[in-house]
Protein backbone atom coordinates (compact mmCIF):
# COMPACT_ATOMS: atom_id res chain seq x y z
CA UNK A 1 0.00 0.00 0.00
CA UNK A 2 0.98 3.37 -1.01
CA UNK A 3 1.53 5.92 2.08
CA UNK A 4 -1.50 8.16 3.02
CA UNK A 5 -2.21 10.82 5.44
CA UNK A 6 -5.24 9.99 7.58
CA UNK A 7 -7.98 12.89 8.91
CA UNK A 8 -10.49 12.22 11.26
CA UNK A 9 -13.09 15.36 10.66
CA UNK A 10 -15.21 16.52 12.84
CA UNK A 11 -18.16 17.48 11.03
CA UNK A 12 -19.38 16.92 7.33
CA UNK A 13 -18.21 20.90 6.28
CA UNK A 14 -14.80 20.30 7.69
CA UNK A 15 -14.66 16.58 5.75
CA UNK A 16 -14.89 18.32 2.98
CA UNK A 17 -13.10 21.51 3.51
CA UNK A 18 -9.75 18.75 4.28
CA UNK A 19 -10.50 17.17 1.22
CA UNK A 20 -10.65 20.56 -1.14
CA UNK A 21 -7.03 21.10 0.73
CA UNK A 22 -5.77 17.70 -0.26
CA UNK A 23 -3.65 16.95 -3.47
CA UNK A 24 -5.40 13.70 -4.04
CA UNK A 25 -7.48 12.82 -1.12
CA UNK A 26 -10.41 10.33 -0.88
CA UNK A 27 -13.05 9.97 1.84
CA UNK A 28 -13.35 6.57 3.51
CA UNK A 29 -16.32 5.27 5.21
CA UNK A 30 -16.48 1.80 6.37
CA UNK A 31 -13.37 1.17 3.62
CA UNK A 32 -14.48 -2.29 2.57
CA UNK A 33 -14.36 -1.19 -1.38
CA UNK A 34 -11.50 1.50 -0.80
CA UNK A 35 -9.32 -0.63 1.67
CA UNK A 36 -8.83 -3.57 -0.81
CA UNK A 37 -8.25 -1.26 -3.23
CA UNK A 38 -5.68 0.28 -1.68
CA UNK A 39 -3.96 -2.97 -1.01
CA UNK A 40 -3.63 -4.18 -4.30
CA UNK A 41 -2.42 -0.26 -5.32
CA UNK A 42 -5.22 0.41 -7.58
CA UNK A 43 -5.73 3.84 -5.67
CA UNK A 44 -3.42 5.73 -3.63
CA UNK A 45 -5.16 8.80 -2.29
CA UNK A 46 -2.63 11.11 -0.88
CA UNK A 47 -5.02 12.13 1.95
CA UNK A 48 -7.92 9.85 3.50
CA UNK A 49 -10.88 11.97 5.24
CA UNK A 50 -12.58 9.40 7.48
CA UNK A 51 -16.68 9.87 7.30
CA UNK A 52 -17.44 6.65 9.49
CA UNK A 53 -17.84 8.59 12.29
CA UNK A 54 -19.54 11.40 11.49
CA UNK A 55 -22.83 11.44 13.91
CA UNK A 56 -24.88 14.08 10.66
CA UNK A 57 -24.19 10.90 8.46
CA UNK A 58 -25.58 8.24 10.70
CA UNK A 59 -28.79 7.02 12.10
CA UNK A 60 -32.21 5.48 10.62
CA UNK A 61 -35.84 7.59 10.89
CA UNK A 62 -39.30 6.96 9.50
CA UNK A 63 -41.61 9.71 9.08
CA UNK A 64 -44.91 10.79 6.60
CA UNK A 65 -44.16 7.48 4.40
CA UNK A 66 -40.35 8.19 3.91
CA UNK A 67 -37.77 6.45 5.29
CA UNK A 68 -34.24 7.96 5.98
CA UNK A 69 -30.78 6.56 6.26
CA UNK A 70 -28.04 8.41 6.77
CA UNK A 71 -24.78 7.72 4.56
CA UNK A 72 -22.45 6.11 7.28
CA UNK A 73 -25.58 3.70 8.68
CA UNK A 74 -23.52 0.03 8.05
CA UNK A 75 -25.76 -2.41 5.98
CA UNK A 76 -26.17 -4.43 9.67
CA UNK A 77 -27.71 -1.45 11.15
CA UNK A 78 -30.16 -1.28 8.12
CA UNK A 79 -30.90 -5.21 7.76
CA UNK A 80 -32.00 -5.03 11.63
CA UNK A 81 -33.26 -1.35 11.91
CA UNK A 82 -37.35 -2.30 12.85
CA UNK A 83 -38.45 0.80 11.60
CA UNK A 84 -36.76 -0.29 7.95
CA UNK A 85 -38.00 -3.94 8.58
CA UNK A 86 -41.65 -2.69 9.18
CA UNK A 87 -41.71 -0.30 6.36
CA UNK A 88 -39.67 -1.55 3.74
CA UNK A 89 -38.86 -5.20 4.34
CA UNK A 90 -37.24 -5.76 0.62
CA UNK A 91 -34.56 -2.78 1.69
CA UNK A 92 -34.01 -4.43 5.17
CA UNK A 93 -33.16 -7.90 3.39
CA UNK A 94 -31.49 -6.30 0.87
CA UNK A 95 -28.84 -5.03 3.23
CA UNK A 96 -28.89 -8.50 4.77
CA UNK A 97 -27.51 -10.27 1.51
CA UNK A 98 -24.49 -8.15 0.80
CA UNK A 99 -21.26 -9.96 1.34
CA UNK A 100 -21.00 -11.44 4.79
CA UNK A 101 -21.31 -10.58 8.50
CA UNK A 102 -18.33 -8.72 8.84
CA UNK A 103 -18.36 -6.32 5.99
CA UNK A 104 -22.32 -6.00 6.94
CA UNK A 105 -21.17 -4.83 9.98
CA UNK A 106 -18.63 -2.15 8.26
CA UNK A 107 -19.74 -1.16 4.84
CA UNK A 108 -22.19 1.89 4.57
CA UNK A 109 -24.79 2.85 2.26
CA UNK A 110 -23.21 5.99 1.19
CA UNK A 111 -20.11 4.33 0.59
CA UNK A 112 -22.07 1.84 -1.58
CA UNK A 113 -23.63 4.26 -3.53
CA UNK A 114 -20.52 6.09 -4.06
CA UNK A 115 -18.73 3.58 -5.55
CA UNK A 116 -21.69 2.55 -7.82
CA UNK A 117 -19.92 -1.25 -8.77
CA UNK A 118 -22.20 -2.65 -10.92
CA UNK A 119 -22.42 -5.88 -8.95
CA UNK A 120 -23.38 -3.79 -5.52
CA UNK A 121 -26.83 -4.45 -4.43
CA UNK A 122 -27.69 -0.97 -2.53
CA UNK A 123 -28.14 0.66 -6.63
CA UNK A 124 -31.10 -1.52 -7.65
CA UNK A 125 -33.09 -0.26 -4.36
CA UNK A 126 -32.28 3.32 -4.38
CA UNK A 127 -33.17 3.01 -8.35
CA UNK A 128 -36.40 0.34 -7.61
CA UNK A 129 -37.59 2.37 -5.15
CA UNK A 130 -37.27 6.02 -6.92
CA UNK A 131 -34.90 7.11 -3.68
CA UNK A 132 -33.32 10.66 -3.85
CA UNK A 133 -29.56 11.24 -2.78
CA UNK A 134 -29.10 14.25 -0.66
CA UNK A 135 -25.60 15.72 -0.05
CA UNK A 136 -23.46 18.51 1.23
CA UNK A 137 -24.67 20.66 -1.38
CA UNK A 138 -28.27 19.15 -2.96
CA UNK A 139 -30.43 16.65 -3.80
CA UNK A 140 -30.29 14.29 -6.93
CA UNK A 141 -33.06 11.92 -7.99
CA UNK A 142 -32.12 8.27 -8.34
CA UNK A 143 -33.07 8.08 -11.88
CA UNK A 144 -30.05 11.03 -12.36
CA UNK A 145 -27.78 9.30 -9.66
CA UNK A 146 -26.10 6.67 -11.54
CA UNK A 147 -24.50 7.21 -15.04
CA UNK A 148 -22.35 4.48 -15.47
CA UNK A 149 -19.69 1.91 -14.56
CA UNK A 150 -18.70 3.08 -10.81
CA UNK A 151 -19.62 6.43 -12.30
CA UNK A 152 -22.57 8.87 -10.10
CA UNK A 153 -23.51 12.43 -10.44
CA UNK A 154 -21.39 13.38 -7.41
CA UNK A 155 -18.84 16.06 -8.39
CA UNK A 156 -15.19 16.07 -6.88
CA UNK A 157 -15.88 16.58 -3.41
CA UNK A 158 -18.90 16.11 -2.71
CA UNK A 159 -20.28 14.57 0.19
CA UNK A 160 -23.90 12.05 0.12
CA UNK A 161 -25.40 12.69 3.66
CA UNK A 162 -28.29 10.55 3.53
CA UNK A 163 -30.66 8.69 1.23
CA UNK A 164 -34.53 9.14 1.85
CA UNK A 165 -36.88 6.50 0.15
CA UNK A 166 -40.56 6.61 -0.13
CA UNK A 167 -42.27 3.55 1.32
CA UNK A 168 -44.06 1.35 -1.51
CA UNK A 169 -46.71 -0.43 -1.28
CA UNK A 170 -45.02 -3.35 -2.07
CA UNK A 171 -41.62 -3.87 -2.55
CA UNK A 172 -39.05 -7.56 -3.14
CA UNK A 173 -35.50 -7.67 -4.68
CA UNK A 174 -33.87 -11.13 -5.32
CA UNK A 175 -30.21 -11.97 -6.18
CA UNK A 176 -28.54 -14.37 -7.40
CA UNK A 177 -24.98 -14.53 -5.97
CA UNK A 178 -21.95 -14.39 -7.16
CA UNK A 179 -20.89 -17.98 -5.31
CA UNK A 180 -17.40 -16.30 -4.79
CA UNK A 181 -17.61 -12.68 -4.05
CA UNK A 182 -21.51 -12.84 -2.90
CA UNK A 183 -22.08 -9.67 -5.26
CA UNK A 184 -24.87 -10.05 -7.24
CA UNK A 185 -24.20 -11.66 -10.59
CA UNK A 186 -27.83 -10.31 -11.04
CA UNK A 187 -30.23 -9.20 -9.15
CA UNK A 188 -33.58 -7.56 -9.89
CA UNK A 189 -36.03 -5.25 -7.51
CA UNK A 190 -39.29 -4.85 -8.37
CA UNK A 191 -41.51 -1.89 -6.22
CA UNK A 192 -45.20 -0.49 -6.48
CA UNK A 193 -45.79 2.45 -5.00
CA UNK A 194 -48.57 3.97 -3.62
CA UNK A 195 -49.80 5.45 -6.26
CA UNK A 196 -49.67 1.68 -8.23
CA UNK A 197 -46.78 2.72 -10.55
CA UNK A 198 -43.99 0.02 -10.76
CA UNK A 199 -40.43 0.50 -11.12
CA UNK A 200 -38.15 -2.14 -11.78
CA UNK A 201 -34.73 -2.18 -11.09
CA UNK A 202 -31.41 -4.80 -11.99
CA UNK A 203 -27.96 -4.75 -10.73
CA UNK A 204 -25.60 -7.00 -11.58
CA UNK A 205 -26.58 -7.48 -15.46
CA UNK A 206 -26.05 -4.14 -17.11
CA UNK A 207 -22.89 -3.71 -19.25
CA UNK A 208 -23.07 0.47 -17.33
CA UNK A 209 -23.91 -0.39 -13.82
CA UNK A 210 -27.56 -0.71 -12.68
CA UNK A 211 -30.77 -0.20 -14.93
CA UNK A 212 -34.59 0.40 -15.04
CA UNK A 213 -35.95 -2.69 -17.19
CA UNK A 214 -38.31 -0.60 -19.24
CA UNK A 215 -39.95 -3.52 -20.87
CA UNK A 216 -40.67 -5.66 -18.04
CA UNK A 217 -41.87 -2.47 -15.91
CA UNK A 218 -44.03 -2.21 -18.82
CA UNK A 219 -45.46 -5.83 -19.28
CA UNK A 220 -46.52 -5.17 -15.33
CA UNK A 221 -48.07 -2.36 -15.85
CA UNK A 222 -51.00 -3.72 -17.36
CA UNK A 223 -50.87 -6.93 -15.18
CA UNK A 224 -49.04 -7.39 -11.63
CA UNK A 225 -48.39 -11.25 -12.27
CA UNK A 226 -44.87 -13.20 -12.86
CA UNK A 227 -46.80 -14.23 -16.04
CA UNK A 228 -46.25 -10.96 -17.61
CA UNK A 229 -42.95 -11.32 -18.03
CA UNK A 230 -42.53 -14.28 -19.73
CA UNK A 231 -43.27 -12.38 -22.87
CA UNK A 232 -40.71 -10.11 -22.30
CA UNK A 233 -37.70 -10.44 -24.35
CA UNK A 234 -34.60 -8.40 -22.90
CA UNK A 235 -31.77 -7.76 -25.25
CA UNK A 236 -28.45 -9.12 -24.19
CA UNK A 237 -26.45 -6.39 -26.00
CA UNK A 238 -26.18 -3.87 -23.35
CA UNK A 239 -25.29 -6.47 -20.92
CA UNK A 240 -21.84 -8.05 -19.17
CA UNK A 241 -20.12 -10.60 -20.08
CA UNK A 242 -17.44 -12.13 -18.07
CA UNK A 243 -16.38 -15.92 -16.88
CA UNK A 244 -18.95 -15.81 -14.83
CA UNK A 245 -21.72 -15.45 -17.18
CA UNK A 246 -22.25 -14.62 -20.74
CA UNK A 247 -24.90 -11.37 -21.60
CA UNK A 248 -26.79 -14.09 -22.73
CA UNK A 249 -27.27 -16.10 -19.18
CA UNK A 250 -27.70 -13.09 -17.48
CA UNK A 251 -30.46 -11.93 -20.02
CA UNK A 252 -32.43 -15.18 -18.72
CA UNK A 253 -31.58 -14.35 -14.97
CA UNK A 254 -32.83 -10.79 -15.44
CA UNK A 255 -36.29 -12.60 -16.49
CA UNK A 256 -36.23 -15.65 -13.76
CA UNK A 257 -35.38 -13.02 -10.57
CA UNK A 258 -37.49 -10.56 -11.81
CA UNK A 259 -40.64 -13.12 -11.71
CA UNK A 260 -39.23 -14.64 -8.30
CA UNK A 261 -39.23 -10.87 -6.96
CA UNK A 262 -43.31 -10.79 -8.15
CA UNK A 263 -44.27 -13.55 -6.60
CA UNK A 264 -42.27 -12.86 -3.53
CA UNK A 265 -44.56 -9.56 -3.54
CA UNK A 266 -47.49 -11.82 -4.29
CA UNK B 1 3.03 8.76 12.16
CA UNK B 2 1.02 8.91 14.57
CA UNK B 3 0.51 7.73 18.42
CA UNK B 4 -3.21 5.87 19.01
CA UNK B 5 -4.53 4.82 22.41
CA UNK B 6 -6.46 1.49 22.18
CA UNK B 7 -7.16 -1.67 24.67
CA UNK B 8 -6.61 -5.09 23.99
CA UNK B 9 -7.84 -7.52 25.21
CA UNK B 10 -8.27 -5.98 28.48
CA UNK B 11 -5.02 -4.00 28.81
CA UNK B 12 -3.85 -0.32 27.61
CA UNK B 13 -2.05 0.17 24.69
CA UNK B 14 -0.41 2.68 23.03
CA UNK B 15 1.43 2.32 19.43
CA UNK B 16 3.45 4.64 16.59
CA UNK B 17 1.69 3.94 13.83
CA UNK B 18 1.98 4.96 10.20
CA UNK B 19 -1.15 6.12 8.66
CA UNK B 20 -1.62 3.22 6.35
CA UNK B 21 -0.81 0.03 8.66
CA UNK B 22 -3.49 -2.00 8.99
CA UNK B 23 -5.21 -3.39 12.12
CA UNK B 24 -4.15 -6.56 11.42
CA UNK B 25 -0.64 -5.37 11.04
CA UNK B 26 -0.70 -3.34 14.34
CA UNK B 27 -1.74 -6.94 16.27
CA UNK B 28 0.26 -9.28 14.78
CA UNK B 29 3.46 -7.35 13.94
CA UNK B 30 3.83 -4.72 17.15
CA UNK B 31 1.74 -6.46 20.18
CA UNK B 32 3.07 -9.53 18.55
CA UNK B 33 -0.80 -11.42 18.64
CA UNK B 34 0.11 -13.60 16.12
CA UNK B 35 -3.07 -15.52 16.99
CA UNK B 36 -4.95 -13.41 14.22
CA UNK B 37 -4.34 -14.55 10.56
CA UNK B 38 -4.26 -13.11 7.43
CA UNK B 39 -5.21 -15.47 4.61
CA UNK B 40 -6.37 -12.97 1.39
CA UNK B 41 -5.42 -9.91 0.38
CA UNK B 42 -9.33 -9.31 -0.72
CA UNK B 43 -11.00 -8.70 2.29
CA UNK B 44 -12.65 -12.33 1.57
CA UNK B 45 -11.22 -15.28 3.85
CA UNK B 46 -12.19 -14.10 7.66
CA UNK B 47 -8.84 -15.57 8.88
CA UNK B 48 -8.21 -11.84 10.46
CA UNK B 49 -11.51 -11.67 12.21
CA UNK B 50 -11.09 -9.61 15.37
CA UNK B 51 -13.99 -7.98 18.02
CA UNK B 52 -13.54 -4.18 17.98
CA UNK B 53 -16.27 -2.79 20.20
CA UNK B 54 -17.97 -6.17 20.93
CA UNK B 55 -18.58 -6.14 17.02
CA UNK B 56 -16.82 -8.95 14.72
CA UNK B 57 -14.67 -6.89 11.80
CA UNK B 58 -12.15 -8.04 8.99
CA UNK B 59 -8.83 -6.40 11.42
CA UNK B 60 -7.11 -6.26 7.10
CA UNK B 61 -9.98 -3.97 6.68
CA UNK B 62 -9.20 -1.29 8.74
CA UNK B 63 -6.40 0.98 9.30
CA UNK B 64 -5.16 0.63 13.22
CA UNK B 65 -5.47 4.68 13.16
CA UNK B 66 -9.43 3.94 12.90
CA UNK B 67 -9.18 1.81 15.96
CA UNK B 68 -7.56 4.79 18.33
CA UNK B 69 -10.36 4.86 21.72
CA UNK B 70 -11.19 1.35 21.05
CA UNK B 71 -11.42 -1.68 22.69
CA UNK B 72 -10.33 -4.86 20.41
CA UNK B 73 -10.51 -8.26 21.24
CA UNK B 74 -8.38 -11.15 19.85
CA UNK B 75 -8.53 -14.77 19.92
CA UNK B 76 -5.48 -14.42 22.72
CA UNK B 77 -7.74 -12.64 24.80
CA UNK B 78 -11.09 -14.71 24.63
CA UNK B 79 -10.13 -17.48 27.34
CA UNK B 80 -10.90 -16.55 31.07
CA UNK B 81 -8.27 -17.48 34.27
CA UNK B 82 -6.48 -20.22 32.29
CA UNK B 83 -10.00 -21.67 31.07
CA UNK B 84 -11.15 -21.89 27.54
CA UNK B 85 -13.71 -20.16 25.81
CA UNK B 86 -16.59 -22.40 25.49
CA UNK B 87 -16.30 -21.96 22.03
CA UNK B 88 -12.89 -23.20 22.00
CA UNK B 89 -13.45 -25.88 23.96
CA UNK B 90 -16.64 -26.70 21.44
CA UNK B 91 -14.23 -26.74 18.68
CA UNK B 92 -11.40 -28.61 20.70
CA UNK B 93 -13.89 -31.35 21.47
CA UNK B 94 -15.90 -31.69 17.89
CA UNK B 95 -12.89 -31.45 16.21
CA UNK B 96 -13.75 -28.39 14.66
CA UNK B 97 -10.48 -27.86 12.60
CA UNK B 98 -7.29 -29.50 10.93
CA UNK B 99 -4.35 -26.81 9.87
CA UNK B 100 -5.98 -24.59 12.48
CA UNK B 101 -5.15 -21.37 10.23
CA UNK B 102 -9.07 -20.08 9.84
CA UNK B 103 -9.63 -21.01 13.69
CA UNK B 104 -9.36 -17.90 15.13
CA UNK B 105 -11.23 -16.27 12.65
CA UNK B 106 -13.89 -18.81 13.06
CA UNK B 107 -14.20 -18.85 16.53
CA UNK B 108 -14.22 -14.61 16.79
CA UNK B 109 -16.95 -14.56 14.20
CA UNK B 110 -19.04 -17.76 16.00
CA UNK B 111 -19.05 -15.25 19.45
CA UNK B 112 -20.16 -12.75 16.83
CA UNK B 113 -23.41 -14.80 15.60
CA UNK B 114 -23.98 -15.93 19.30
CA UNK B 115 -24.48 -12.01 20.45
CA UNK B 116 -26.24 -11.40 17.37
CA UNK B 117 -28.28 -14.24 16.79
CA UNK B 118 -28.86 -15.79 20.26
CA UNK B 119 -27.40 -19.76 21.38
CA UNK B 120 -30.22 -21.82 19.69
CA UNK B 121 -28.35 -21.87 16.17
CA UNK B 122 -30.01 -24.64 13.47
CA UNK B 123 -27.59 -25.67 10.96
CA UNK B 124 -28.16 -23.52 7.38
CA UNK B 125 -28.19 -20.14 9.76
CA UNK B 126 -24.36 -21.26 10.46
CA UNK B 127 -23.64 -21.98 7.04
CA UNK B 128 -25.05 -18.78 6.09
CA UNK B 129 -23.35 -16.53 8.84
CA UNK B 130 -20.17 -18.76 7.63
CA UNK B 131 -20.25 -17.09 4.23
CA UNK B 132 -17.14 -15.08 5.27
CA UNK B 133 -15.24 -17.37 6.53
CA UNK B 134 -13.32 -20.03 4.60
CA UNK B 135 -11.49 -23.13 5.43
CA UNK B 136 -9.75 -24.85 2.81
CA UNK B 137 -9.24 -28.25 5.28
CA UNK B 138 -12.45 -29.15 7.14
CA UNK B 139 -15.18 -29.30 5.22
CA UNK B 140 -17.05 -27.26 7.56
CA UNK B 141 -19.02 -29.93 8.99
CA UNK B 142 -17.75 -29.98 12.20
CA UNK B 143 -17.50 -26.36 12.14
CA UNK B 144 -20.78 -26.04 12.10
CA UNK B 145 -21.25 -28.66 14.67
CA UNK B 146 -18.82 -26.81 16.87
CA UNK B 147 -20.21 -23.76 16.97
CA UNK B 148 -24.00 -25.19 17.83
CA UNK B 149 -22.69 -27.07 20.46
CA UNK B 150 -20.14 -24.16 21.91
CA UNK B 151 -23.24 -21.53 21.17
CA UNK B 152 -25.16 -23.73 23.93
CA UNK B 153 -22.50 -23.95 26.31
CA UNK B 154 -21.66 -20.45 26.05
CA UNK B 155 -25.70 -20.01 27.28
CA UNK B 156 -25.65 -22.59 29.99
CA UNK B 157 -22.41 -20.40 31.19
C1 LIG C 1 -15.79 -9.60 0.83
C2 LIG C 1 -16.72 -8.51 0.38
C3 LIG C 1 -17.96 -8.84 -0.13
C4 LIG C 1 -18.84 -7.82 -0.57
N1 LIG C 1 -20.05 -8.20 -1.06
C5 LIG C 1 -20.90 -7.24 -1.49
C6 LIG C 1 -22.20 -7.59 -1.97
O1 LIG C 1 -22.60 -8.75 -1.99
N2 LIG C 1 -23.01 -6.58 -2.40
C7 LIG C 1 -22.62 -5.27 -2.35
O2 LIG C 1 -23.40 -4.42 -2.74
N3 LIG C 1 -21.42 -4.91 -1.88
C8 LIG C 1 -20.55 -5.87 -1.45
N4 LIG C 1 -19.32 -5.49 -0.95
C9 LIG C 1 -18.96 -4.07 -0.90
C10 LIG C 1 -19.40 -3.45 0.43
O3 LIG C 1 -20.80 -3.35 0.48
C11 LIG C 1 -18.77 -2.07 0.63
O4 LIG C 1 -18.93 -1.80 2.00
C12 LIG C 1 -19.40 -0.94 -0.12
O5 LIG C 1 -19.41 -1.16 -1.48
C13 LIG C 1 -18.60 0.37 0.07
O6 LIG C 1 -18.98 0.97 1.26
P1 LIG C 1 -17.90 1.45 2.30
O7 LIG C 1 -18.61 2.19 3.34
O8 LIG C 1 -17.09 0.29 2.71
O9 LIG C 1 -17.06 2.48 1.41
P2 LIG C 1 -15.53 2.84 1.28
O10 LIG C 1 -14.75 1.66 0.80
O11 LIG C 1 -15.06 3.52 2.50
O12 LIG C 1 -15.62 3.93 0.10
C14 LIG C 1 -15.99 3.56 -1.22
C15 LIG C 1 -16.00 4.83 -2.09
O13 LIG C 1 -17.07 5.67 -1.73
C16 LIG C 1 -16.62 6.97 -1.34
N5 LIG C 1 -17.50 7.39 -0.25
C17 LIG C 1 -17.77 6.71 0.89
N6 LIG C 1 -18.72 7.32 1.61
C18 LIG C 1 -19.08 8.43 0.90
C19 LIG C 1 -20.03 9.48 1.12
N7 LIG C 1 -20.84 9.51 2.22
N8 LIG C 1 -20.12 10.46 0.20
C20 LIG C 1 -19.34 10.45 -0.91
N9 LIG C 1 -18.44 9.48 -1.17
C21 LIG C 1 -18.30 8.47 -0.27
C22 LIG C 1 -15.17 6.78 -0.98
O14 LIG C 1 -14.42 7.95 -1.20
C23 LIG C 1 -14.74 5.68 -1.93
O15 LIG C 1 -14.42 6.20 -3.18
C24 LIG C 1 -18.43 -6.47 -0.50
C25 LIG C 1 -17.18 -6.14 0.02
C26 LIG C 1 -16.33 -7.13 0.47
C27 LIG C 1 -14.99 -6.75 1.03
S1 LIG D 1 -7.12 -11.58 5.76
FE1 LIG D 1 -8.66 -12.42 4.49
S2 LIG D 1 -10.41 -11.27 5.12
FE2 LIG D 1 -8.85 -10.38 6.29
S1 LIG E 1 -8.68 -25.92 9.38
FE1 LIG E 1 -7.25 -25.50 7.79
S2 LIG E 1 -8.15 -23.73 6.91
FE2 LIG E 1 -9.69 -24.35 8.24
Amino acid sequence: MYQTRYHRPGSVAEAAELLSKAEDGRYVAGGHTLIPTMKHRLAGPSDLVDLSRLSELKGISEKGGTVTIGAATTHYEVASSDAVRKAIPALAALAGMIGDPAVRNRGTIGGSLANNDPGADYPAAVLGLGATIHTDKRKIEADDFFTGLFTTALEEGEIIVKVSFPVPKKAAYEKFHSAASRYALTGVFVASAKDGAVRVAVTGAGANGVFRAADIEKALSGKASSDAIDAVSIDPSGLLSDIHGSAEYRANLVKVMAKRAVDAIG
Amino acid sequence: MSTIALKVNGKDVSAEVEDRTLLVELLREELKLTGTHIGCDTSQCGACVVHVDGVAMKSCTMFAIQADGAEIRTIEGVAQQGALHPMQAAFAEHHGLQCGFCTPGMIMTAIDMVRRLGSDLDEATIRHELEGNICRCTGYQNIVKAIQAGARAMASQ
